[in-house]
């Protein structure tokens, strides 16, 4: 089936399978492996991409459902033409929020679509009210982020340079 | 030429008088920027042309095996191959096994077992075939009960346990038992294999390349010279990628049949049973102690179990044989044969759960002598290893209890259980001491250096465990070069073989070979400005001998030099023991009333020799006690009681810590140099962190509310039943 997917801002045309996952089109049949898959079942949350914006687990939907959408992977997140990286993916590098690094594109599109939905209001598990207005504290941080499994358990540092690129560091 | 070393002895602190300045410092990993793009390249990634997809294929049962339908598989859009090849691996090799795991596809003997590879032109078509592929087993299974098979043998035994217990003031009988866990690494088992003639390439996700070369030739009766394996970045391994594994034979097979790349990829929840699990254990600790809570004796006898025709039995009482004083013991594992999936190395074999039970039991131990637990251990610190009389290379229990309990802010802790409440939760804290044997294996590694700096080359693997880091600063350190000038490439079995990642020996192991290496450079570096190796200064590309200064460059003169270096452990691994040390404390809190356990901070004191560097040791220091809080609170597998199948094999009914579970970790490492363990004079520190931390987070939770779980985890329903 033919579908159109534009990824990072460039335009793919592909003739797929209709039953490949858009994780599996972007890993295999575009090349762009930063994706990873860690359950293909939704579980563990390393496939994370940004959809219009919202975080959404790559191996659970399928590519052709996607014909047009704006896709965002790890390889779009960089900033600047020289592709100098962004302020989230440096703080990882400085925090040791990775070891193996098989999480890791998962972790920084997820905090990424998180701190987008942290701004727009939207609560959580861990949020005390309704009222829109949250706080990067240590649990509404670890909340958002239990969707993306770290088994080299890497949350202390995850969580430090997702604090330290939204500029949070000393807010509780 | 190289430069060869046996351990027999203590040896010279070299790093103490080099120049760099760049070993300890907490250097960010030199691979970060590959990883935080996306660009690192992992096994299952950068298919080649024309490759094939390959899906395994379980027995659903225990028996003999048949393939019902293979020929309407065969017939199936897409499906290049139906292989069952007698070949193919019943399951992972065990860890430095060397050759083949048991093989064969007509036999299964644990459900789950793969039986066939399914081949295809695209992985969907190759998911629904293998799906449709109906396979049926008959006969009756075999053994999957622990308690139901007469175990193979027996403990040591040293003095009269028995007496010591009828004699002892105080005396503890008791029972821990701890369920199957599973590595689950988040990259699952991949490979991609290509032949090029007699030649097979494969791409995988290992974690010792020299032997699983070894092990792939064995596979598939082929000289290991025609077999190269490459794994340059490696997902996660904790144990599960030490031996080969079925992806990668069955790949092998497949493209040699096919005359075309296959990747095989396992599925998560066929790697939860293709890959080895840690057995579970039955533990029974006794303590026998005099007034003071002195140990006249202890007993640790662990009940494990395993498929027959594997050697390796979960070494739950390693630590025990040396970690307290007390004349009389019985120390040993029984293994049970089991028809469950195969068990092996996870992380922290044996002290992962028998440092934690017996931790448990010193708690219980406190509590009956009124002695404060940090009090109690340090009372029972051997002064010499009570199992064999040996020195110990160093002991730094003592110092980590005393920085961990101060630091922690122990001694405002009120000794009696539920002593805090806050609203619905009780709030208690416990400690666990942490002990982890240091092992040394034998390694191999070659630098050159150029005017543009220096490569390192190791089929040595980096898990994430900091290897391109710390083999970047020993050798940026020992020649002089910052960093940006040091280049290391690991995972090819091209290069000289390394340690391999495991047992936490990596870094020791494999280090100390690329120091030898350097140092090999550091004499040929020497001979050229005519002066002693030991009077050579190098710093930032210069070499200072004497008064005179030149830049490395100008020494090499248009030259390539080439240091080679290959360390093995002598009797300096004989005549001492040698160990890891630390404290865990963990502060909880327990709902009254739904029994849910949250651990609200956790610290952890370490030594473990000189720290290489000081990032990345506390990474694997967190990811240790994360474990340590899942091994207490969360992670069970469950087997079928009727044919042993692993029930919850995936990560949504599997449960590792997730972000929420974890609250901040406080790590500290202790000042340590111990020469025994090699001229960098570190040692392993990946599995220390999860040694008895389980412990401490179940000491609290007693501490707490006053219920004491003996059968790990603790999951709120036990919680709740204790309470009520
Ligand atoms: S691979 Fe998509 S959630 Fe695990
Ligand atoms: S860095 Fe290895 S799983 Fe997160």
């Amino acid at each position: 089936m033919q579908t159109t997917l534009s990824i990072n801002g460039t335009e793919h045309r592909l003739d797929l399978d209709t039953r490949v996952t858009l994780l599996d089109a972007l890993r295999d049949h575009l090349g762009l492996c930063g994706s990873k898959k860690g359950c293909d079942h939704g579980q563990c949350g390393a496939c994370t991409v940004l959809v219009g914006g919202r975080r959404i687990n790559a191996c659970l939907t399928l590519a052709v459902m996607h014909d047009g959408d704006e896709i965002t992977t790890v390889e779009g997140l960089a900033e600047g033409a020289d592709g100098g990286l962004s302020p989230l993916q440096r703080a990882f590098i400085t925090h040791d929020g990775f070891q193996c690094g098989y999480c890791t594109p998962g972790q920084l599109c997820s905090a990424t679509g998180m701190l987008g939905e942290l701004a727009e209001g939207w609560p959580s598990h861990a949020s005390a009210d309704l009222d829109g207005n949250y706080e990067l504290s240590q649990e509404e941080l670890s909340e958002r982020m239990s969707g993306n499994i770290c088994r080299c358990s890497c949350y202390p540092g995850i969580n430090a340079a997702i604090r330290d690129a939204a500029g949070a560091e000393g807010r509780k | 030429m190289s430069l060869d070393l046996k351990l027999d002895g203590r040896s010279e602190d070299r790093f103490g008088t080099m120049a760099q300045g760049l070993l300890g410092t907490p250097a960010d990993r030199p691979e970060g920027v590959l990883k935080v793009t996306g660009a690192a390249t992992y096994a299952a990634e950068n298919l080649p042309e024309n490759c094939a997809f390959g899906m395994l294929v379980r027995a659903p049962g225990q028996g003999k095996v048949t393939a019902v339908n293979a020929d309407e598989v065969r017939a199936m859009p897409g499906v290049l191959a139906v292989i069952r090849d007698e070949r193919m691996i019943r399951n992972a090799a065990q860890g430095t096994a060397n050759e083949a795991p048991v093989q064969g596809v007509d036999h299964a003997e644990y459900v789950g077992q793969p039986v066939a590879v399914v081949v295809a032109e695209s992985f969907e078509q190759a998911r629904h075939a293998a799906q449709s592929l109906k396979i049926t087993t008959e006969g009756s299974p075999g053994p999957v009960d622990p308690d139901a098979v007469e175990p193979e043998g027996e403990p040591t035994r040293t003095g009269d346990l028995d007496s010591a217990m009828k004699d002892a003031v105080h005396a503890l009988d008791l029972t821990y038992t701890t369920p199957s866990h599973s590595s689950t690494p988040m990259e699952p088992h991949a490979a991609i294999a290509e032949w090029d003639g007699d030649r097979v390439s494969v791409r995988a996700s290992l974690q010792m390349l020299k032997y699983n070369r070894n092990e792939l030739a064995d596979c598939l009766g082929i000289s290991a010279e025609n077999v190269r394996i490459q794994s340059p970045f490696v997902g996660g391994g904790f144990g599960s990628k030490l031996g080969i594994t079925a992806e990668a034979v069955s790949a092998a097979i497949a493209a040699r049949e096919l005359g075309r790349p296959v990747r095989v990829v396992q599925h998560r929840r066929q790697a939860f049973e293709t890959v080895t699990r840690r057995s579970e254990t039955t533990q029974r600790i006794r303590l026998a102690a005099d007034a003071e809570g002195r140990l006249s004796g202890l007993g640790h006898e662990a009940l494990v179990s395993n498929l027959p025709g594997e050697t390796f039995a979960e070494p739950v009482t390693q630590a025990s044989a040396f970690a307290y004083a007390g004349a009389h013991r019985v120390i040993g594992e029984r293994l049970a044969r089991l028809h469950r999936p195969a068990a092996g190395s996870v992380r922290a074999p044996g002290e992962a759960v028998g440092v934690t039970a017996f931790e448990c039991a010193m708690d219980e131990l406190a509590v009956k002598t009124g002695l404060d637990p940090v009090e109690l251990r340090r009372r029972n610190i051997p002064d010499k290893d009570p199992s064999s009389g040996k020195p110990f290379s160093s002991h730094m229990l003592a110092a980590a209890l005393d920085d961990g309990a101060g630091r922690f802010g122990w001694s405002d802790r009120a000794p009696e259980p539920r002593s805090r409440r806050e609203g619905e939760w009780w709030i208690g804290s416990g400690m666990a001491a942490a002990f982890r044997v240091n092992i040394m294996m034998e390694a191999e590694a070659r630098i050159d250096l150029t005017p543009d700096g220096a490569v390192v080359e190791t089929d040595m693997t980096d898990l994430g465990t900091g290897t391109y880091a710390i083999l970047t600063q020993i050798a940026g350190e020992a020649l002089g070069l910052p960093a940006e000038s040091v280049t290391v490439r690991l995972g090819d079995t091209d290069f000289p073989p390394g340690s391999g990642s495991g047992g936490s020996w990596g870094s020791a192991t494999t280090g100390n070979a690329v120091w030898l290496a350097a140092l090999d450079l550091r004499r040929q570096i020497a001979a050229r400005l005519d002066c002693d190796e030991a009077e050579l200064t190098l710093r930032d590309g210069q070499a200072t001998c004497g008064n005179v200064t030149r830049a490395l460059a100008e020494v090499l003169g248009g030259d390539d030099l080439r240091g080679h270096g290959h360390i093995t452990a002598g009797d300096a691994f004989e005549d001492v023991v040698q160990s890891t040390f630390g404290a865990h404390f963990a502060e909880v809190a327990v709902s009254d009333v739904t029994g849910e356990v949250r651990v609200r901070r956790m610290l952890g004191s370490f030594a473990a020799g000189r720290i290489l560097n000081e990032k990345t040791a506390r990474s694997q220091c967190h990811g240790g006690m994360t474990w340590g809080i899942g091994m207490a609170l969360t992670e069970e597998l469950t087997h079928d009681r009727r044919d042993g199948h692993m029930v919850n094999r995936d990560l949504a009914e599997y449960h590792v810590a997730v972000n929420a579970d974890v609250p901040p970790l406080e790590v500290h490492f202790l000042e340590e140099l111990d020469p025994w363990s090699g001229p960098m004079q570190s040692k392993g520190l990946g599995e220390l962190g999860i040694c008895g931390a389980g412990a401490a987070v179940l000491n609290a939770v007693y501490h707490a509310c006053g219920v004491r779980i003996r059968d790990m985890p603790a999951t709120p329903d036990k919680v709740l039943a204790g309470l009520e």
